[in-house]
């Protein structure tokens, strides 16, 4: 039967019928099929945010053995060897594989939701990005667990990384693994664009989008541009070492710095895109227990944006001890402390979110609101730093440690687990328990402190970073101890965490749609939400369509009765300022098309491991296939005409 | 009093109409990505470039006597495909068959000829870091061209079994545009490394 070409879409409200039509269209077949074909962002979601919390507690354990190692001067628990191989793993895993596919994860879960739409603009790039990150992770640890982890720590500079001082498969592993990751972040970046710039419902135009697609938005457009650098910095080290090349070899008229370079113009851009979508949860977190609008939204969605522009130009201070001119440290100099004022846009506006609140006291309002505090002191270590003579001192200290854990736990991780608080209630339908999340919380809060507080002073009494071991009589003994010490309470935090989720899947309280009587779209849903998200697309009238009525709005958003879309697996698509409805958007049906993708880079990626070209060319013949079959154009899809006339 | 405001919009089009649809921000997003790792590799050419000793130009005076009638020809096969869109959209398919054809056709020559001009080159990719920078910089451009021309070929196939009509060619526009951006991205790095050092680039 020949579509349409074009339609009016019928206007209704929520039916039993409507809702079996729609169960039908968009529900994913159970089994294998549905296994290895869902595009359903819900499901693609979960998994990101699963798959994360694994690599995260991987990461958390490679912690635990070095600290034990460095609890006290002079242990033998751990070659050296062992050691940089585990802090750079621990580098890798916490930096590339837990802090952005965990922000990827609850933004694939909840964009849609926040957009009252029905699935992501390209649910099938969207498979695509998790199958890669999983795949890559796998071949990133293969090397780990065979003893060929990464060792010359995650921003793993050149020399160290050539083939002449270190001719293990390590660096290869490492290179190729992150090319491979690379494809994920970048495919991601793209749906995410897309998706936030056309399918917001009808009415959220620019000034009414929730600040967490705003982080994740400045985010991935930083993504689009910035990951290239880095593939490519990791392709030249693996052709240096496979081929013979000079990029990075002075000998060879090579530039070492070359790789610092296009390792920070990625690397920098990268510390703001796994905070700026965190940051995003708090923005829309804290309120809801403040019982009030975010302060300060319009300020605070262009300081997110700000911080974006100005973070591409201070690469540089990463590597003020390199002996460059001094005219170009002190521009990057003065960019990263100008860096401060957006940033501190978004402190001072939960700050007044709070002070003119009325905070209710919930586990997720203890993570967002210590995740104000952990910022500014991770902040300001970043501003102390951002000094040239200061860095000098400081660099390569255990200064910059704790300044890097603050800003990526403090910041990541602390809204992360607050987000899980808040959201956990809308994905499973239950209810966290509230006196385990206490006892999460502090211990949390302070295992972490007590870790990481201790840092800063090591550093200023010089103890240097990644050294496996360190002398006695230095002055450094209780402080590591106490460091030591503070990350097995954290652990004991995360393990707690681990038992709140596993408890309350099973016996938590029923959470109904909305739990915390927040405003945003995603709690006017079921929890969990049906595979379809919205019955009905809902119009929105204001930043907070479930608030208006409380509010006093004069203009309300309409949630029950919208267009039904029910011909076809359908949503809505919108124009990127105004949100007006301009298309009916035909979305694909589960397919196996990004899975045998990913299995063909996964050949493509081990020939080019091993070198051996038959395996790269059986891997370049199955990724072409795949993106054939996957591009061929389809009639359900209307890309070809349903009947040639 | 309030008021509720609900979006009714009257006819819309079901689906890709022309080139308005997601797939063509999608393949738009892509080359954004694409046209950045250009610029970091340049980036490398122009850095290590400044920073180098006298003498690591190998090839002070680059020879013109192919690239640049390959250059001619691999941007006018932009328009030879241009051509063949258009053809789609008058529903004329003679036309954008040979459109396609035609732009496959030129973007094979210009890959053969590049294949030749690094045949001819007097230094390997191991000699320096310059010969390294040029053909890893036209090693990925080429690679580029390759997928552009099973894109083309693709369309040639596709339109061949008369996939297309003049609302439904989002894959032909899409498509399209990514072989504009494998031409226009060669006029970079042709600029790069064979009219900078004419005007003193590193010499």
């Amino acid at each position: 039967m020949r579509v349409a070409d074009f339609r009016t879409p019928a206007v209704g409200t929520d039916s039993v019928e409507h809702q079996a039509r729609l169960t039908r269209l968009w529900e994913t077949e159970p089994g294998i099929k549905g296994f290895f074909g869902t595009v359903d962002h819900k499901e693609i979601g979960l998994r990101y945010i699963v798959t994360a919390f694994i690599l995260l507690v991987f990461g958390g354990i490679e912690a635990l053995i070095m600290r034990v190692q460095l609890a006290t001067p002079g242990a033998t628990f751990l070659t050296p060897e062992q050691y940089n191989q585990l802090f750079s793993t621990h580098g890798m895993t916490m930096i590339f594989l837990y802090a952005s596919p965990i922000l990827s994860g609850f933004s694939n879960y909840l964009w849609p939701l926040l957009m009252g739409s029905r699935d992501m603009a390209f649910p099938r790039l969207n498979a695509f990005s998790y199958w890669v990150y999983l795949a890559s992770a796998a071949f990133m640890y293969a090397g780990f667990l065979t003893g060929n982890g990464p060792n010359d720590g995650w921003f793993n500079y050149v020399p160290y990384a050539l083939s002449e001082f270190n001719p293990g498969l390590n660096q290869d592993y490492y290179a190729l693994g992150m090319v491979f990751l690379g494809i994920s972040v970048t495919v991601g970046a793209a749906n995410f664009i897309v998706t936030a710039a056309r399918t917001r419902a009808p009415g959220m135009s620019v000034n009414r989008i929730p600040i967490l697609v705003w982080g994740t938005l400045t985010a991935n457009a930083a993504n689009l541009v910035v990951v290239p650098s880095v593939s490519l910095a990791f392709f030249l080290l693996w052709l240096e070492r496979q081929f013979g090349t000079h990029f990075f070899d002075p000998a060879g008229g090579g530039q070492p710095l070359l790789w610092q370079h296009l390792f920070w113009i990625f690397a920098h851009p990268w510390v703001y895109a796994i905070v700026l979508p965190a940051m995003g949860m708090v923005s829309d977190g804290l309120p809801v227990f403040c019982r009030r609008p975010l302060v300060g939204y319009s300020l605070v969605a262009l300081s997110t944006v700000a911080t974006m522009i100005f973070g591409f130009g201070v690469w540089v201070h990463h590597m003020f001890a390199t002996g460059i001119p001094g005219l170009g440290l002190s521009f990057f100099s003065g960019a990263s402390l100008v860096i401060v004022f957006p940033s501190a846009v978004a402190v001072f506006a939960w700050l007044a979110t709070i002070w003119t609140g009325r905070p209710v006291i919930t586990t997720a309002f203890l993570f967002f609101s210590a995740t104000i505090l952990l910022f500014v002191i991770g902040g300001v270590s970043g501003f102390m730093t951002a000094s040239v003579p200061v860095d000098w001192q400081l660099t390569d200290t255990y200064f910059v440690v704790a300044h890097i854990h603050y800003v990526l736990i403090g910041i990541n991780v602390f809204p992360v687990v607050g987000g899980v608080y808040f959201w956990f209630p809308k994905m499973t339908g239950k209810l966290l328990n509230e006196r385990l999340g206490r006892w999460n919380f502090w211990t949390l809060f302070i295992g972490f402190n007590l870790g990481f507080l201790p840092m800063h002073l090591s550093g200023l009494w010089g103890m240097p970073r990644r050294v496996y071991t360190y002398a006695d009589g230095m002055g450094w003994n209780t402080l590591n101890m106490i460091t030591s010490i503070g990350s097995f309470v954290f652990a004991i935090g995360v393990a707690l965490l681990i038992v709140n989720v596993l408890k309350s899947l099973k016996s938590g309280a029923p959470a109904g749609n909305n739990p915390w009587d927040a405003p945003t779209l995603e709690w006017a849903t079921t929890s969990p939400p049906p595979p379809y998200n919205f019955p009905v697309i809902p119009t929105v009238a204001s930043r907070h369509p479930l608030w208006e009525e409380q509010l006093g709005d004069a203009v309300r958003s309409s949630i029950d009765r919208g267009m039904l879309l029910d011909e076809g697996k359908e949503t809505i698509g919108t124009t990127a300022l105004d949100a007006v409805p301009n298309m009916i958007l035909e979305m694909p049906e589960d397919s196996y098309a990004p899975f045998l993708l990913t299995v063909g880079l996964s050949v493509l990626f081990v020939g080019m491991l091993v070198k051996l070209f038959t395996i790269i060319w059986i891997g370049v013949a199955l990724t072409a296939v795949a993106l054939l079959f996957w591009m061929w154009p389809r009639r359900q899809l209307l890309e070809r005409e349903w009947v040639h006339e | 009093m309030s008021e509720l405001v609900l979006a009714q919009p009257g006819k819309l089009p079901v689906g890709p109409i022309g080139r308005r649809g997601l797939g063509y921000w999608g393949v738009a997003t892509l080359v954004a990505s694409e046209a950045a790792l250009f610029a970091y590799l340049l980036f490398s050419y122009y850095y290590t470039g400044a920073t180098a000793q006298p003498g690591w130009l190998l090839e002070p005076r680059p020879d013109m006597a192919l690239a640049l009638p390959n250059t001619i020809l691999l941007v006018a096969s932009s328009f030879v495909a241009w051509f063949g869109e258009r053809g789609v959209h008058s529903q004329h398919r003679p036309q954008a068959l040979m459109g396609f054809g035609g732009a496959f056709a030129m973007g094979s020559v210009f890959a053969l000829v590049q294949w030749f001009e690094w045949k001819a080159k007097h230094f390997q990719i191991g000699t320096n870091s310059y010969a390294s920078l040029y053909f890893v910089t036209t090693g990925f451009h080429m690679a580029h061209v390759l997928a552009g021309l099973i894109v083309l070929l693709a369309l040639f196939t596709w339109t061949a079994l008369d996939y297309f009509s003049p609302r439904r060619r989002l894959t032909v526009s899409a498509g399209v545009l990514y072989w504009h951006f494998v031409d226009i991205v060669w006029l970079f790095v042709f600029t790069t490394y064979y009219v900078t050092p004419y005007l003193g680039f590193a010499r």
